[in-house]
């Protein structure tokens, strides 16, 4: 990468408890992180851009496990895995929707967050106190527990590794076109 | 059982048969990356242990989100994919080229059958061709260098039936931002957009390739058109490849199918800040306009052009707007040139810039300030896409654009030539 002189990063502070940040629906990775951006690499340094300009508070309050709440469609638009990667650095570790945009699921999952889809999200208020539990498949919300969707089997192992270069870093070589199970 | 023309792809790729719905880790056949999210793909192929890239002859490195460098940090990524291309042995096309999607479909770098990644989302494009395109991230690019092949999980298909013959002033981006207003944004999520019927057969291949470029607003994986006759007589001087049969069963099992008739499509137009709330252009003609930007790998071909300057003839463009045309590539630059189109547009009052994103790239350059706004032959109104989140950004047809720019105001490009 070059060497960019980083001027600024954010410092995560860790949340207690933990809180809600919510979305609606078609969330697009614009507004995630907009384009004037994307020659920033750091996470933490991305984190400080996170929602400028549509939701400015996001960059300066959101701390450590806090959880992005969303409806339908999150994520969608460009490739740029800046958007995830700025989520990460603003201390998101889980986010949970109605539905995510393909290329945006695929990068979380690889850059270690966890997408996870919950039917309906439109109980959950912004700003309510919030808990995953990833074990038992089960957001708390407020005075309320939302059940969660699984993230599918061929991307647990990645997961399990905890994202993508690390599951790759242990392969020299991978078999084509050798199936896996059916998911999704 | 039948299969779709996805599903005949990977089944050729894997050599057996593969269904929708199934996971595999399938060879790709080529590898894009550019000045955006190149550095991190390459970083993450590193981070990966990877040293050297298993298929250098597959890999195209390009830049065209930030040309020429628009700042130090952008020249310092260039300079970075450079030193990468020559370490590895890729072919750089560098800035030269244009943008990449166009860059890709024009080089041959995508044919029937072939399995196509780019770290960029609008990859779809190369359905065009018959090839089974699609845009992934970095981190997924790393792996793809590094292995030369990447998990794909099969996608169910939309099948779109086209019919009818386009009004005039009415074309491609018209009907394809007709069917995304149709399906919706997240309509075709995780799945393969087929186009087929008469309507797409008689498109020439810059159509094909704004409908298939737009497969992503709909959440869509790829979009395809079965190759036939334009599509081998446009890679007739790209690949050296003897022209095979290759389409969807007529028994294949789909997840949606849907048909449209073009025959009195009116010119339509996406309104901020969703690319799904399409509406026809006399639901928000005479809206003011401050910029309009004419390009991108949607609709910036010669034939986009062309059609602009059609409806342009020899008036001016409104001194009320900034309009900014941007050839998608070095060869749509040159033909636009020899045609007289860039001097007609000059004269006209317009930017004509060297090939690249442009505006679309939110980044660059042509931004908008808060409280403008923007009527683009691009694929994304998203707010703060063009520059301020406070400005709006509507998208439409070439024709439409050029219309509106002679106006100052959107404006239905049939009142206009």
């Amino acid at each position: 990468m070059p060497g960019r002189k980083t001027v600024q990063k954010r410092t995560i502070a860790m949340a207690n408890p933990p809180r809600v940040w919510k979305f609606g629906n078609d969330v697009d990775t614009d507004q995630i992180i907009p384009g004037r951006f994307l020659t920033i690499y750091d996470p933490r340094e991305l984190a400080l851009h996170a929602f400028e300009g549509t939701r400015d508070e996001f960059a300066r309050l959101a701390k450590e496990g806090d959880i992005l709440v969303a409806g339908r469609n999150f994520g969608c638009g460009s490739s740029r895995e800046h958007a995830p990667l700025a989520l990460k650095g603003a201390g998101i570790r889980v986010i949970v929707a109605e539905s995510f945009a393909r290329i945006f699921y695929r990068n979380a999952v690889n850059v270690g967050l966890l997408p996870l889809v919950c039917t309906d999200t439109s109980g959950i208020s912004d700003g309510e106190e919030a808990a995953v539990d990833t074990g038992g498949g089960v957001l708390v919300a407020g005075s309320r527990s939302y059940p969660l969707g699984e993230v599918p089997r061929f991307l647990q192992e990645i997961v399990a590794a905890g994202g993508l270069v690390e599951y790759a870093r242990g392969l020299e070589e991978v078999m084509t076109c050798q199936k896996t199970t059916r998911s999704r | 059982m039948g299969q779709t023309l996805t599903e005949k792809i990977f089944s050729a790729r894997c050599g057996s048969p593969v269904r929708a719905g199934e996971v595999v880790m399938a060879p790709v056949d080529r590898a894009m990356i550019h000045d955006i999210t190149g550095p991190l793909a390459i970083q993450k192929f590193r981070e990966m242990g990877g040293i050297r890239v298993a298929d250098p002859e597959g890999v195209v490195i390009l830049f065209d989100h930030q040309v020429p460098a628009d700042s130090i940090e952008a020249a310092q990524n260039h300079v970075f994919m450079r030193m990468f291309a020559e370490e590895q042995g890729i072919r750089n096309l560098d800035l030269r080229e244009g943008v990449c999607h166009q860059v890709m479909m024009e080089k041959g770098f995508a044919a029937p059958g072939e399995i196509v990644v780019g770290a960029d989302s609008h990859t779809c494009m190369y359905g065009a061709a018959g090839a089974f395109a699609t845009g992934i991230g970095s981190t997924d690019m790393g792996f793809a260098l590094k292995f030369g092949a990447l998990y794909f999980r099969v996608p169910e298909s939309t099948r779109v039936e086209v019919s009818g013959t386009f009004p005039r002033r009415v074309g491609p981006k018209d009907l394809i931002l007709a069917i995304t207003g149709d399906i919706g944004a997240d309509g075709a999520a995780y799945r393969a957009i087929e186009f087929a019927g008469e309507t797409i057969r008689g498109m020439n291949m810059a159509g094909r390739m704004t409908c298939c470029n737009m497969a992503i607003e709909m959440g869509g994986k790829a979009g395809l058109v079965a190759p036939d006759r334009a599509t081998w007589e446009y890679l007739k001087d790209r690949r050296q490849m003897k022209p095979f049969p290759l389409d969807a069963d007529t028994d294949a099992v789909y997840a949606d199918r849907r048909a449209y008739d073009v025959s009195d499509l009116a010119p339509q137009v996406a309104v901020p800040h969703n690319v799904d709330h399409v509406v026809d252009v006399g639901e928000v003609a005479g809206t003011p306009l401050d910029q309009v930007f004419i390009g991108s790998c949607t609709n910036g071909r010669f034939e986009d052009l062309r059609e602009a300057a059609d409806v342009l003839g020899d008036r001016s463009f409104s001194e009320k707007v900034r309009v900014i045309v941007i050839p998608s590539s070095r060869d749509e630059y040159l033909k636009a040139l020899r045609a007289g189109l860039v001097e007609r547009f000059t004269v006209a009052g317009a930017l004509v810039e060297a090939p690249c994103c442009g505006p679309c790239m939110g980044g660059a350059f042509g931004l908008l300030a808060p409280g403008e706004v923007s009527l683009s032959t691009s694929n994304r109104n998203f707010r703060g896409r063009q520059g301020s989140a406070e400005a709006k950004v509507y998208l439409c047809s070439p024709a439409t654009a050029a219309a509106s720019a002679v106006r100052g105001e959107i404006t239905d490009p049939r009142e206009v030539g």
